[in-house]
């Protein structure tokens, strides 16, 4: 199964133009649904505004070299590592799908563009790929589901209170786990039944509601995300902080500084 | 004045939820970031800003005065043990503070008194407090502000 290229196995029943135009249309479903929600929430408009105001406190003119320097920082760090979550847990489970999803979309598209021919040998690596990306999706995704949930801990829901927020970390899941199970199912070799077709059938739906969902899903927090913390970072570096005191220097008296408190959830 | 939750800087963590005394800062179910539900009940305490480890809240004063410009805004480091804040008047007028962060955790350090020496009268009648100067960490006595220092009428 590991080294089976699933749509290679699907091309013989659907062509391989039918498979590509599938990840085209979802690659726009993105791009609508993306800038739909930008132009509705105008939230990229408050963004702009928001620098341009943190601009006027700056105390520092930062040199090309200099924002070189802070944003590959910020990619290194805060997107690459995800360092505003702390060291936890919630970081774990944020790196495993966030990498998990990486490595299955890539996958996804590679072996649907290159090796979708009933013919094309796949090279191993590309299978290995997608199924490892799906794996950690499903691992990263359930832990964040069903133990990290902050309004679930916070709050006292319980663990199946499903609302709008879940719509993006659902629809992940539920694609990386039928398209696990669908491959597994065609790794069997069971002619025809209908299981691993009900399985394909689930793993479009999932796809479809997580690419089409964008407007109403946190998808675009992929985008946002980033761009915050470059933002965060450069108004760091060049002192205007967003108004923010700067890193104190603590005279000695202050003691050895505490450790932060875990949050109690209930 | 209430708080606010900057978007782009909450990552969801609870931090806040789990820390006001109110109750009033919620989980939202749609972008599951932190918002307060209930702006008219914040006494601004100031316990979520600081508690917030991305700074992502903020309070927000008045209609009639916040349009004109002030900015009261904290960061805490644990790992240093300060706590820093930076207030921008509307006047234009920034002044910075550092303090020790003086929270201990639950049931810790309560000094065990009946286990001390009883203190002299020239202790009591002392302007120090218990455990003062040891306990400030510092040699050299409390601070003053020597009375020449001052100047005369209003100023900032």
């Amino acid at each position: 199964m590991f080294t089976t290229n699933p749509f290679s196995i699907l091309a013989e029943t659907v062509p391989p133009i039918a498979l590509q135009s599938f990840v085209i249309v979802m690659v726009a479903l993105v791009i609508i649904g993306t800038l739909v929600d930008i132009i509705h929430k105008k939230n990229v408009k408050y963004f702009f505004e928001n620098a341009k105001k943190a601009k006027l406190s700056a105390i520092k003119t930062l040199s090309t070299g200099e924002k070189i320097s802070v944003i590959s920082k910020t990619i290194v760090s805060d997107i690459a590592t995800t360092s505003e979550l702390g060291a936890g847990k919630r970081r774990m489970a944020h790196l495993l799908g966030m990498y998990g999803t990486i490595l299955f979309w890539i996958g996804s598209v590679i072996m649907i563009f290159c090796y979708s021919t009933p013919s094309s040998d796949t090279p191993n690596v590309w299978p290995i790929i997608w199924h490892v990306g799906a794996i950690m999706t499903v691992l990263g995704g359930s832990w964040f589901w069903f133990f990290l949930r902050v309004d679930v801990y916070s709050e006292a829901q319980p663990w199946y209170r499903i609302i709008k927020a879940d719509l993006f970390v659902l629809a992940l899941l539920a694609s990386a786990l039928f398209g696990l199970i669908w491959s597994f199912l065609q790794s069997l070799n069971l002619n025809n039944r209908w299981d691993d077709k009900l399985f394909l059938i689930l793993f479009i739906i999932s796809n479809i509601v997580l690419f089409g969902g964008v407007y109403w899903s946190k998808f675009a927090h992929m985008l946002y995300k980033p761009g915050a913390a470059i933002q965060k970072n450069l108004a760091e570096a060049d002192g205007s902080r967003d108004n923010l005191p700067p890193p104190a220097d603590a005279p000695k008296q202050y003691g050895l500084g505490i450790d932060r408190e875990k949050a109690k959830h209930y | 004045m209430s708080t606010f939750v900057y978007m782009t800087r909450c990552d969801g963590c609870g931090h806040c939820v789990d820390i006001c005394p109110s109750d009033i800062m919620h989980i939202d179910e749609t972008i599951r970031r932190a918002k307060n539900i209930e702006p008219n009940f914040c006494w601004e305490c100031y316990s979520c800003v600081k508690a917030c480890p991305n700074h992502a809240i903020d309070v927000r004063g008045y209609a009639d005065f916040a349009p004109m410009g002030h900015s009261v805004r904290v960061r805490r480091e644990e790992e240093k043990g300060t706590i820093s804040w930076k207030i921008k008047f509307r006047n234009g007028t920034v002044k910075d503070f550092v303090s020790p962060i003086t929270t201990k955790p639950w049931g810790k350090y309560i000094p065990k008194l009946a286990e001390k020496e009883k203190p002299s009268k020239e202790a009591l009648d002392s302007q120090l407090l218990y455990s003062e100067p040891k306990g400030l960490n510092i040699d050299t006595g409390l601070p003053e502000m020597k009375k020449e220092k001052f100047k005369q009428g209003v100023y900032y």
